[in-house]
């Protein structure tokens, strides 16, 4: 691991437990069968509090599987994985966290509130508060006018932002994000990444975000994650140096082109190194993102 | 659109009748052409006028009055086999859902039962009834809405297994991620998802409600439903020809009155549905 985070910060004071922290986990799929798949090795991360992290790799590189560890939906083989100082099992049992996925899985049957305040019933919340609280999250997504709404009536950009909604709408101090911008074209796309940034900064919430688009991943994150597959492990963590204010104008700079930059030369060692293994060549020719990458 | 549909049926009716062979007629030898005398086919007109004409020569009610009576009579017993069985369907589907090995057991089963042919079933229905418990053979009425029961809840629960079945893996990793347990995913998530699947069986159950009860009616000989009535007309057919449509007609108005329901019941479910799914 090239960057990792000790418990005291470089002033040397005792920082909030991390609001994640992945220890040696590793994930093997059909374990004593054929077609046994090693889907993460010795894998260690730790992310801060309101840290954006994006996870980013070729496919099978176990990026989701490691979100869904995170997010207690899948059980390690080995390690220990810690959401904001809790067992994984149990930060879930709390929503701890909230996640949103590629497809925005709204429940067609019930409005755009509705939607929202799903998390907030099964916590058991009276119908007043779960109302002033979707109402403040419709707020936050700026989708006020939209409440009453059903969601196939909503474009597919306006559908994540209330699936970002809903997954905020408990307050959880850690969002998981699995490719949430995937399906929408490249202008909604950045668009929803400002959004987010604004609502990750007006909250104050760690993410960790699974994409595979370069620029994407830079834009938004801290640190970039880098993962390489067969078996899925971390080979690099890119830290973007962007400052905490990002406009359209940062998509446009050189530290931005340099951070590119950096995680497209990590992505391509992987590739160099799979086809070294699959052809034994050492020079394999580089001229192209991975697999599976977006580099646009 | 039923008025008009009936129009049509009355109207090739009579064309049929106005221009087909009185005694029958031949097809390339073969006896397929219905007779159109008025003993086997009598004037549209003269079954309504024989419904306002007392059932049976001097007596007090009118054949309309006898057949709305049977008709309701068998509409209520057909309601009790479709409400029995989509609550029955619904709770084999959850079973079903809930436990792999219920549905590789129980399927099979469910399947051959259908093809039971139901009226030998009505009888022995019956005769179990009463072995069971006195009173129950003596409720002829019981057995009838067993049969619609029988028939009813099979397309229930195919199509509400298949549509507790079809929820997306999204959904149910978010229902996961909030740590919401079986029971809460099937109603917060599952019931509202197979919606678009049940909606469609409740059509086939509701006829088959119907065909359960008229069927059982004319096997048991049950009193009092329209089943019955198109068995004691029919025997009179060959004195008075339009009595026995009349109670057709009866027989026709039940299954109308159960899809107009059953049309409401998937109004009420689909609305606020994305209209591809109607």
């Amino acid at each position: 691991m090239t960057d990792q985070h000790s418990p005291t910060d470089h002033r040397g004071e005792f920082s909030p437990a991390p609001a994640v922290e992945v220890t040696a986990v590793s994930k093997v799929f059909n374990v004593g069968k054929t077609d046994r798949v090693d889907a993460l090795v010795d894998v260690d991360l730790i992310v801060k509090p309101g840290e954006f992290v994006s996870l980013i790799g070729p496919s099978g590189c176990g990026k989701s599987t490691l979100l869904r560890l995170i997010a207690d939906l899948l059980q390690p083989t080995q390690g220990l994985i810690r959401v904001n100082g809790k067992i994984a099992k149990e930060a879930r049992i709390d929503q701890d966290y909230g996640m949103a996925f590629q497809q925005s899985g709204l429940f067609e049957w019930r409005t755009v509130s509705r939607n929202i305040e799903l998390p907030l019933e099964l916590k058991c919340w009276d119908k007043a508060k779960r109302r002033q609280r979707s109402a403040e999250m419709l707020d936050l997504v700026k989708l006020s006018d939209f409440a009453e709404h059903m969601p196939w009536q909503l474009s597919g950009g306006m559908q994540q932002r209330v699936a970002i909604a809903r997954a905020l709408a408990a307050h959880p101090k850690l969002l998981l994000m699995d490719e949430p911008f995937g399906a929408l074209d490249e202008m909604t796309r950045e668009h929803m990444q400002a959004e987010l940034l604004r609502i990750c900064e007006e909250t104050g919430t760690t993410v960790i975000f699974v994409t595979h688009s370069i620029p994407e991943a830079v834009y938004l994150a801290d640190r970039v994650v880098v993962m390489s597959p067969r078996p899925g492990r971390i080979t690099k963590i890119v830290d973007v140096a962007l400052g905490d204010h990002r406009d359209d104008a940062t998509r446009l700079g050189t530290s931005f082109f340099d951070s590119v930059r950096e995680v497209r030369e990590a992505l391509r060692q992987i590739e160099a190194a799979a086809l070294d293994e699959q052809y034994g060549v050492s020079d394999a020719p580089a001229a192209s993102a991975p697999r599976g990458i977006e580099d646009r | 659109m039923y008025p008009l549909a009936f129009a049509i049926v009355a109207g090739l009716w009579e064309a049929y009748k106005a221009i087909g062979p009185k005694r029958g007629g031949d097809v390339l030898g073969v006896r397929l052409l219905a007779r159109t005398d008025d003993r086997s086919m009598p004037h549209v007109w003269q079954m309504f006028q024989r419904l306002s004409k007392p059932e049976v020569r001097g007596g007090q009610q009118t054949v309309a009055r006898v057949v709305a009576d049977a008709t309701w009579y068998s509409f209520r017993v057909a309601l009790v086999a479709f409400v029995v069985g989509t609550l029955l369907g619904l709770a084999l589907a959850v079973v079903m859902a809930r436990f792999k090995w219920a549905e590789r057991a129980l399927m099979p089963y469910l399947a051959v039962s259908q093809t039971v042919p139901i009226i030998v079933l009505a009888p022995l229905l019956v005769t179990l009834l009463t072995y069971a418990h006195k009173s129950w053979g003596e409720q002829r009425w019981l057995a009838a809405a067993l049969l619609g029961v029988f028939l009813a809840f099979f397309p229930v629960a195919v199509s509400t297994l298949r549509g507790l079945q079809s929820v997306q893996p999204a959904q149910l990793e978010l229902m996961d991620s909030y740590a919401a347990g079986w029971w809460k995913t099937l109603f917060k998530l599952r019931f509202p998802s197979a919606v678009p699947y049940i909606a469609p069986a409740l059509r086939l159950a509701g006829a088959a409600a119907v065909v359960g009860v008229v069927v059982a009616e004319i096997s048991i000989g049950l009193r009092f439903g329209v089943g019955r009535l198109v068995l004691s007309y029919g025997q009179e057919a060959t004195t008075d020809p339009p009595k026995l449509f009349t109670a057709v007609f009866g027989a026709a108005v039940l299954g109308l009155i159960m899809a107009l329901l059953i049309v409401a019941i998937d109004k009420l479910m689909m609305r606020n549905r994305p209209a591809e799914n109607t």
